[in-house]
């Protein structure tokens, strides 16, 4: 696919969010967390693209919604690598990186039974230790998760 | 609002376990007093303990303090579901300090989170124990002289004890070499030998519990093998009884070693041990309640004369 091709692709849109680079396995969890089947808009989703980068990737396109920073966060746990298009009259007029926060809270299910925050109705808090492999550590009773191994909430 | 709390010994820096060691010092020369004259101190024994809560109860009255709580949680309202939230926020009210114990791990941290009134966790699971872990460096420290230049040795259970665990984390502000005796089932867990080899912590590990790891120790921290944490029953048959200490095997150790366990225990440290002056692990329980007298007063933020 050329270049000219994946622009126009994009420019599309005449005003919404194209959020790309998502790895394939996680498209449809991002969907979910977006909470996306609930729109009345309308939505493309393209899976398992060609990418140079992820060697398969998964893409989606929203018309007419932008969503909110802790929206976005949702799904920088699941796909990191993700980039975030803001298309405003047929311009990107931002693209961003999701960026996983130093805290990721009322997101993550402690996977340790015997946790507090699985007893306690109560939000759950994890502390980033690794970015790269996005590794989290609950700050209750100090277990880690990491990769397919997080649960979502 | 969790400044004051003592919910993991990981909280705790180098300089504050040197202030506790010499506070706990301190009330072991002077246990009786009347610091805690006036105040409040509840203990809130959510999974029963009596060991524990004993050692705590014994540290306040000695101080002169008051105290209220429970021994048994189906005493109270949360055996007819109230949170813990609500619990904690209630006894917040009425104490100046809460010594908790829980049968779930973070319960201590998230206390300390809904309530302004210093928390002290007394056990959460497997989780943390810190005043097992000051009791251990106290009588470390009080045997040794010091908690620098020491070999100590850790035998038994390594993967699943948290008081071994703890107690090299504490350790790790000081210069001690470790060495690791336990059967590979129960391994020292990688991410504890991995904390060592990026900080630098020297330590050897050893299937055998061998007359040179015995000879070179100045601690031996005798742990619990238990049949439960076996996946492979043979293996646990063949084991059993490779990490027992008996006398006879002290013959040739240092004068200044001295034996810990955190108790209870079965049979891993015979009987014939007791009379050794080297078994030192019935004096190590009352240090407990020196070490419990000085983290009662931090929480406080009381100053003894030394
Ligand atoms: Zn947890």
């Amino acid at each position: 696919m050329s270049t000219d091709k994946k622009e126009l692709a994009v420019a599309a849109l005449r005003n919404g969010t194209v959020i790309d680079h998502i790895p394939s396995k996680a498209l449809f969890k991002a969907v979910d967390l977006l909470g996306i089947s609930r729109l009345d808009k309308s939505v493309t989703i393209g899976c398992n693209l060609q990418s140079s980068r992820l060697g398969s990737k998964g893409i989606i396109k929203v018309a007419d919604t932008f969503f909110a920073q802790e929206v976005i966060n949702r799904i920088a746990i699941i796909a990191p690598s993700a980039v975030i298009n803001t298309i405003k009259d047929f311009e990107v007029v931002s693209k961003e990186q999701v960026e996983l926060p130093s805290e990721v809270v009322d997101l993550v299910v402690c996977n340790n039974p015997k946790c507090i925050t699985r007893n306690e109705p109560m939000r759950s808090r994890f502390e980033v230790i690794d970015r790269e492999n996005v590794t989290l550590k609950c700050c209750y009773c100090e277990h880690e998760v990491n990769g397919d191994m997080i649960n979502l909430k | 609002m969790e400044k004051n709390s003592i919910v993991s010994i990981n909280d705790i820096s180098k300089e504050e376990i040197l202030e506790l060691l010499k506070t706990a010092a301190y009330f072991e020369e002077h246990p009786n007093q009347k610091i805690l004259d006036g105040k409040v101190i509840a203990t809130l024994f959510f999974e029963p303990s009596t060991r524990t809560r004993l050692s705590f109860e014994t540290a306040v009255n000695r101080l002169g303090g008051r105290i209220i709580g429970f021994s048994d949680p189906a005493a109270t309202s949360t055996s007819k579901g109230e949170t813990l939230k609500d619990t904690i926020i209630m006894v917040g009210n009425y104490a100046d300090v809460i010594i908790m114990r829980h049968y779930l791990e973070g319960a201590a941290k998230y206390a300390s989170e809904v309530t302004d009134t210093p928390i002290i966790n007394a056990g959460d699971g497997a989780h943390q124990h810190p005043s097992q872990t000051m009791l251990d460096l106290y009588s470390i420290y009080k045997t040794q002289g010091s908690l620098d230049n020491l070999t100590v040795t850790m035998v038994g259970d390594l993967k699943y004890g948290r008081t071994v665990h703890s107690l090299l984390m504490a350790l790790s502000h000081f210069n001690v070499k470790f060495q690791f005796v336990a059967c590979d089932e129960l391994r020292m867990p990688e991410e504890f030998r991995t904390f060592c080899d990026r900080n630098g912590i020297q330590y050897t590990e050893h299937r055998e519990f061998s007359a040179e790891v015995i000879n070179s120790s100045d601690i031996l921290y005798m742990t619990r093998v238990q049949r439960e944490r076996f996946t492979d029953l043979m293996e646990y048959e063949r084991v059993k009884d490779l990490y027992n200490l008996h006398n006879a095997m002290l013959a040739d150790s240092k004068p200044n070693l001295r034996i810990l366990h955190p108790l209870p225990r079965v049979n891993e440290i015979d009987q014939d041990v007791d009379d050794n002056p080297k078994a030192y692990y019935f004096q190590q329980a009352k240090n407990g309640l020196y070490a419990r007298q000085a983290m009662i007063c931090k929480v406080l933020g009381i100053k003894v004369n030394q």
